[in-house]
């Protein structure tokens, strides 16, 4: 599953965008063929790190839309800085992405 | 340990969650505390805040909840939460009519600004409020979305 980062710089703050590829399953939904509930499956955390030092922690559930796209923004970021964000869901499966700032 | 985080993780989203909210499993206190599982569970407003922010906080003006007057589509709602208080901790969101209103939560530490977009479901027309964690104390704005199709799905 493919996790994208954006960083956009406005002003003296950068805008980091992810978009994190995920089914985000309420657990609530009925497969219409076979007619049993599809499974909650969705990204319960996901952390945000700029430079190896953690900038913000997102706890989410199923109430946020498929294929999460969040975005928070730091300032005082520098071109060539890290961001790494990572995510977990209740599965236990992970994701996440790296990417510098331009 | 696995199959305990597994079923917390179903149960929680499940009808069962009345069980888990009642108290009969209070296993979110045994498992590590990254994940709030009973504020996710809580299925009305007044216990999600208790559960996740202690407070039902107290409004203010410096909070902008940027979200559509009437969603498109209820599966897919941009709510974009901006603010100028000081010493912002945290950012709360919550979709007031939704099943389990908590749709999510960050945390900020570090360089980080007041600050949080994304997207969240409404099954119906609802408030979404935006709750900012501001030096400890806890301040909310609320802005009402009208939805036609609802996005909860089932």
């Amino acid at each position: 599953m493919a996790t994208k980062i954006k960083a956009r710089k406005k002003g003296d703050a950068t805008e980091i965008l992810v978009l994190a590829q995920h089914p985000m399953e309420t657990g609530q939904r009925t497969d219409k063929k076979t007619k049993k509930k599809i499974p909650a499956h969705f990204i319960q955390t996901m952390n945000f790190s700029i430079n190896g030092k953690g900038v913000a922690e997102v706890s989410m559930g199923s109430g946020v839309s498929k294929n999460p796209l969040v975005g928070i923004r730091v300032k005082g970021a520098k071109s060539g800085d890290k961001i790494k964000v990572s995510w977990k869901d209740n599965k236990g499966e992970t994701g996440g992405a790296e990417s510098a700032i331009k | 340990m696995k199959r305990r985080t597994f079923l917390k993780g179903t149960i929680a989203s499940s009808a069962l969650a009345v069980a888990a909210g009642a108290g009969l499993l209070r296993s979110g206190q045994v498992l590590a505390a990254d994940w709030p599982a009973a504020a996710f569970a809580a299925k009305d407003l007044a216990s999600a805040t208790k559960e996740v922010l202690g407070s039902d906080g107290t409004d203010s003006a410096d909070i902008k909840i940027k979200a559509p007057l009437q969603a498109e589509n209820g599966a897919v709602v941009p709510v974009k939460v901006e603010t100028t208080l000081a010493d912002v901790k945290s950012i709360t969101i919550m979709v007031a009519k939704n099943p389990t209103p908590l749709a999510t939560k960050v945390d900020f530490s570090g360089d980080a600004e007041g600050y949080y977009s994304t997207r969240v479901k409404m099954g119906a027309t609802s408030d979404v409020i935006a709750y900012v964690n501001s030096g400890g104390k806890i301040m909310k704005a609320s802005a009402m979305v009208k939805v036609t199709v609802g996005g909860c799905g089932g």
